[in-house]
């Protein structure tokens, strides 16, 4: 099967569990309804439907940079988080709920700033390094940092109501996200995927390593930028509002590694459409849990991801034959 | 066109690893360069490529500063071999040739006749036809190499830069790439390789540069500079040329 058929049905899984997405919840809302005059056309329109557009980007956005960050780091165990940028923004978050400050833009503008911070921050720690060793070094103490700096504001929170509105928010969800969050996400997450998605030629010129690319061309401190830039766009701005969701930018890339090959840019696109499709198809299953409330959607991915890398080790270990 | 090294100097951290190195590479001839373990010979090489900054002194491909040129037009200009023979990704080999034509390419174009056609006379020349469908991690070490080799060669440099291309190689192998070198030199390109064997050194290259401690001990053509008395200033080995092969035949006394 060529590329294009494999991209085809790939572009149509996507497609099905977006409608599905919209028809799923506690309450079933038949295609037929959509468009129409029924009032369950108002439950699609005014809370499914941005849902389903913020679980897209998001998806995209997280399984783009996911694959990026594998083919910079040449490492199948890299993902968004290594960047610090996810800790980064959901500490501008937290210090914004802390604050009083939890309703309307104001949580997105702390964390997009908090993520522009930690972005100039990674940028000076590696200035003039093409090393992809001093990147991943930065990247996590920003990552520890801002994770202790986030847990330090939630000791000194004044009530445990807002402990509890932070919590619920570091989860991550997309639960009542609506068209005003879209709105601010959106374009940072369109530009993010943008600036990422002209990384592919450098990444497969990494596969040589740093030496052999510098050698066929490659600017790595242009490239260094661009994925400290479009992480940070893309990935801040899912943090800042739908909270921290792992695992995505870490399981997608592997999932289609075997079905659209090795070369890291013919896994960008597969992995921006396989994330969609894994955050859309975890949403929808979130909304479809038994009782009142709903699944948390950072706590599903963490539920699927755990168990995926057992089943890689095991994998791993069986043919290897248990030595 | 010739590659010149004008009283180059580098240093890594404060380390001063070459020390004022004056050289002349000429096109169409293989230029070997040799020396015992930490003289500076993969520095060297680099810093011709481009690829390592000059504390002091600059490298000249043609009157142009390496230095300076812009970084896709120095890649078609030199082709860099380096010794890590790494291919970090489970690509068939098909996709690492095609890798040497990336500089070639405007970004996001598609690879064009000419692509094609560079690609294919690369396989040609180190006989991987039947390996380009094979994922790397299934090839041999010398297969590998091969493939590496084939990458370099398909971006058609007037420089082919090649730091031990014979690491890993069976004999028969090692015949095969230095004659695959010796074609490049003979179309007219310039070859420059860091070999350790002093015996391939002796029988494929033209010319020498022999390294001691980040300096140049001696350069010139084969026959003149390859001497017995400077192997054995510089290695400590004792040769002999033997029916025209120079044979090392142990350690020298002293």
């Amino acid at each position: 099967m060529s590329r294009g058929a494999r991209l085809a049905i790939l572009t149509a899984i996507v497609a099905v569990l977006f409608v599905a997405s919209l028809a799923c919840g506690k309450l079933w809302v038949p295609p037929a309804v959509l468009f129409s005059a029924d009032p369950r056309w108002a439950i699609v329109r005014d809370l499914r439907l941005p849902r389903a557009v913020l679980g897209l980007a998001l998806g995209a956005s997280l399984g783009l940079s996911g694959a990026v960050l594998q083919g910079y780091l040449r490492n199948p165990l890299a993902d968004p988080a290594v960047v610090g940028v996810s800790s980064a923004a959901a500490l501008g978050a937290v210090a914004a709920i802390l604050a009083g400050a939890g309703a309307g833009p104001w949580p997105f503008a702390a964390a997009m700033a908090a993520a522009g911070a930690a972005m100039a921050l990674l940028t000076a720690l590696t200035w003039r390094s093409e090393s992809s060793v001093a990147f991943i070094l930065a990247g996590t103490v920003l990552a520890s940092l801002a994770g202790a700096l986030t847990a330090f504001l939630i000791s000194l929170a004044p009530n445990p109501y807002l402990v509890a509105e932070v919590i619920d928010w570091l989860m991550g969800a997309l639960t009542d996200r609506g068209w005003p969050d879209l709105a601010l996400a959106l374009p940072c997450m369109a530009a993010g995927m943008a600036v990422l998605a002209t990384t592919g030629r450098a990444l497969d010129a990494l596969t040589l390593g740093e030496g052999a690319a510098r050698s066929i061309g490659i600017r790595l401190g242009r490239l260094q930028l661009a994925i400290v830039l479009g992480t940070g766009l893309a990935v801040g701005a899912g943090v800042a509002v739908t909270g921290v969701i792992g695992f995505v930018g870490l399981v997608v890339p592997h999932l289609l590694r075997p079905v659209f090959g090795h070369r890291p840019a013919a896994l960008l696109l597969p992995s921006a459409l396989g994330g969609a499709a894994l955050v859309l198809a975890a949403d929808s299953l979130c909304r479809l849990a038994p009782g009142a409330g709903e699944v948390r959607l950072g706590v599903a991915m963490a539920l699927i991801g755990a168990p995926f890398f057992l089943a890689l080790l095991l994998l791993g270990r069986w043919r290897q034959g248990w030595n | 066109m010739e590659l010149s090294v004008e009283r180059l100097s580098v240093t890594l951290g404060r380390r001063t690893v070459l020390d004022a190195i004056d050289a002349r590479l000429r096109p169409g001839r293989v230029t070997a360069i040799l020396g015992p373990n930490g003289a500076g010979k993969s520095t060297l090489l680099k810093a011709a490529a481009g690829l390592v900054p000059a504390a002091a002194g600059t490298v000249r491909l043609g009157g142009a500063a390496v230095a300076t040129m812009a970084p896709r037009a120095r890649a078609r200009a030199i082709g860099y071999l380096p010794q890590d023979a790494a291919v970090h990704w489970n690509v068939p080999a098909r996709e690492v040739v095609a890798l040497g034509r990336l500089a070639h390419r405007a970004p996001f174009a598609a690879p064009d006749a000419e692509d094609a056609g560079a690609i294919a006379d690369a396989v040609a020349a180190t006989e991987i036809a039947a390996l380009l469908d094979r994922p790397v991690a299934t090839l041999s070490g010398g297969e590998r190499a091969r493939v590496l080799l084939a990458r370099v060669l398909a971006g058609t440099p007037r420089w082919l830069l090649a730091d031990e291309p014979l690491a890993s190689l069976d004999p028969a192998h090692q015949f095969d790439v230095l004659d695959r070198l010796r074609e490049v030199a003979a179309r007219g390109s310039g070859v420059a390789i860091v070999l350790h064997d002093i015996a391939h050194a002796a029988r494929i290259a033209d010319d020498v540069l022999l390294l001691k401690a980040g300096r140049l001990v001696a350069a010139g053509p084969v026959a003149e500079t390859l001497t017995p008395a400077a192997v054995a200033a510089l290695f400590g080995v004792a040769v002999r040329w033997c029916d025209g092969v120079l044979v090392p035949i142990g350690r020298s006394p002293g």
